[in-house]
């Protein structure tokens, strides 16, 4: 198993530094310069150029940046809140960002599991029905559509909730955007843990387990829902990683100064900051590898045979 | 004794029925039938995916005719000059039939009525649904191709080749949609041609993953084994023997993509990256909603409606086509 776990997260360490590699390259040699050019002089430029080391030799620059990178330190931004540092942005951003992110995780899938297992334990029943429209609901109507909803009927008709997010008054003014970010997870994880219990249930075990007298939340705990909760994880974790990029929308529309808006900033506005670019597409992919790394190795905790195939045959 | 002399019954002609004009021969309740016609019948029986069937054709239509049979242009403003040489721009009309009324435009029909700057949003709205409709299509379609292709001929190898291009997927798959959005808004402009290839970069490998499950599931089969000794091609095999038994699930995964693509765009042109002015699409229509959403509220309900009908109906196709696919015992 340690070995499993250690090959694992090679594994993704050198995934994420080629993707960072390839960034690096990508942005460096695009063709244009990163900064504003109307507003500079031919010298400035050339001046800006030498004091950011851009034409020093490819290789050379990729050094200096991961060893910068691994002071923490992304350098400055070329275009965006000119001059600050990007890491200080960053911080703040992603400060928020996962406390919204975090809030929605957390509500997505405890309502959802509970909406799930109450939809399988009455099958055919009307909270099953209202189980699969919430979900279908759920899946077709994007999260930001939720908001905008949200936002205009509380906030801009009745007043109940802040208009725009306030950070001085986090929980309060993130109820909104962190619910409608929930939705889709909320409604995936109804829907898979609805049809999986389902599934489990009728399985020769459970019956087994029946008819030795077993009943109630005993039952269900541990003989359905942890074989319900494998493929749940598997749909769960790309759901995690896209709370983040579903944010996007989100914290546009709610006013979040959060790592979503930061990209948005970085590439819908009058120019590409590619500082920026690169160190969000660097932190983006180091989330949703790690993310996936920890799904991986959640496998062989939720479901022993993993463990042991990975022990015998070494994956 | 007499208890003997239990006679035995001779049959006579009119103790059977003769079965004319009915085939007894051949047994319906278990009649072979081909593959694809079950398929077929399993999913017109399917009311899900009939619903998501007619959903999606009523949109197709309208976003084919809706923009042709319209009196307004998508792009232009609908405005009049009056007699005092002023001109008059049909601004911000909610919707109405035309049946007469106070107003200047009373007499004019806007089923959606019109956006902030004045034009028709029923014209827009289906002019929109076509922009997203057709980048959904080739996408997927090119999508398809690329992964297909891509899955099978790494499944059949297998060996190194299988290894080193599922490590090229591995690395391509962590690389979130937002970053390769991203890095592409340096090197192209914004606009459609943005929200294709982002969507041609990242649709694939979900693809590829599936035509290369069902190619080690199928490559084993003995008409595999008998089409190589006879020296068939690779290339051959792949393409011609093994694709057709491969198309059923890649096909689902179409249906389930198609959606993945509809919504991409509605968020890329929301966020100002996708669909850029005068175009439009569901995605920059419910932008300019939401933009105006506290002085006409009504403007973002088209959008929102058709683009979840697109999702609903798609959606269900898929579901339907999967379980055609794969009946279980249940639903037979």
């Amino acid at each position: 198993m340690a070995k499993y776990i250690l090959k694992r997260i090679g594994l993704a360490v050198a995934t994420l530094l080629l993707i960072i590699f390839v960034l690096f390259v990508l942005v460096r040699i695009m063709p244009g310069n990163p900064f504003p050019s109307e507003r500079m002089s031919a010298e400035q430029i050339a001046n800006k150029r030498a004091e950011m080391g851009l034409d020093d030799p490819i290789l050379v620059q990729f050094g200096r940046y991961m060893v910068n990178l691994a002071h923490g330190d992304f350098g400055k931004g070329t275009s965006l809140y000119y001059g600050a540092p990007i890491t200080t942005v960053l911080t703040t951003c992603i400060f928020n960002s996962f406390r919204i992110g975090g809030l929605a995780i957390l509500m997505g899938t405890t309502v959802g599991l509970i909406l799930g297992i109450t939809a399988a334990l009455n099958k055919g029943h009307f909270l099953d029905h209202f189980c699969t429209v919430f979900s279908i609901l759920g899946v077709c109507v994007p999260g930001y559509v939720f908001l905008i909803f949200l936002q205009y009927f509380f906030s801009y008709k009745m007043s109940v909730f802040p208009y725009f997010f306030d950070a001085s008054r986090f929980l309060y003014s993130s109820i909104l955007p962190a619910l409608s970010l929930s939705l889709f997870t909320m409604s995936t994880v109804a829907r898979f843990t609805r049809n999986e219990m389902v599934e489990v249930m009728d399985s020769d075990y459970v019956h087994l387990a029946e008819s030795k007298g077993m009943y109630g939340s005993k039952l269900v705990t541990r003989h359905i829902l942890r074989n319900a909760l494998i493929p749940i994880v598997t749909v769960l974790a790309p759901l995690v990683v896209d709370l983040l990029t579903g944010a996007l929308v989100i914290e546009k529309i709610y006013g979040i100064n959060g790592i979503g808006k930061l990209m948005v900033d970085a590439i819908a506005g009058e120019g590409v900051d590619y500082n920026y670019v690169l160190a969000l597409g660097i932190l983006y992919s180091a989330l949703y590898i790690g993310i996936m790394l920890v799904v991986d190795l959640l496998y062989g905790v939720l479901d022993p045979r993993i463990r042991v195939s990975a022990k015998e045959g070494d994956a | 004794m007499a208890a003997t002399t239990a006679t035995t019954y001779e049959p006579t002609k009119e103790d059977f029925e003769f079965l004319a004009g009915r085939d007894i021969t051949t047994d319906q309740n278990f009649a072979s039938q081909s593959y694809w016609k079950g398929v077929a019948i399993h999913f017109l029986r399917d009311k899900r995916a009939m619903i998501g069937f007619g959903i999606v054709l009523v949109i197709i239509i309208f976003a084919i005719f809706g923009p042709i049979f319209s009196s307004y242009s998508y792009r232009d403003i609908v405005s009049y000059v009056d007699e005092s040489g002023k001109e008059v721009v049909a601004r911000g009309i909610a919707p109405q039939l035309g049946l007469g009324g106070d107003g200047p435009f009373a007499d004019r029909m806007f089923l959606f009525g019109t956006d902030d700057l004045g034009r028709d949003l029923w014209t827009r709205t289906w002019q929109g649904a076509r922009v997203s409709l057709i980048i959904a299509f080739v996408t997927i379609f090119i999508d398809m191709i690329i992964g297909m292709s891509y899955g099978l001929i790494s499944g059949y190898f297998g060996g190194a080749v299988d290894n080193i291009m599922q490590r090229i997927v591995e690395v391509a798959n962590s690389v979130p949609r937002l970053v390769i959005v991203s890095v592409l808004a340096i090197f192209m402009p914004k606009g459609m041609g943005l929200v294709i290839v982002a969507l041609l970069l990242t649709e694939w490998i979900g693809m590829s993953k599936i035509a290369r499950a069902e190619m080690l599931r199928i490559k084993e089969q003995e008409y595999v084994l008998a089409s190589r000794t006879l020296g068939a091609h690779s290339m051959h095999i792949i393409f011609k023997q093994i694709l057709p038994n491969t198309i059923g699930p890649i096909i689902t995964q179409m249906m389930f993509s198609i959606p993945t693509a509809i919504f991409t765009e509605a968020f890329l042109s929301f966020v100002g990256v996708g669909i850029m002015l005068p175009q439009c699409s569901i995605g920059s229509l419910i932008e300019s909603g939401f933009n105006n959403i506290t002085t006409l509220p009504y403007q973002i309900l088209p959008p929102i409606i058709v683009l979840a009908l697109q999702m609903l109906g798609f959606n269900f196709i898929g579901d339907g086509f999967r379980e055609a696919l794969a009946p279980k015992l249940e639903d037979m």
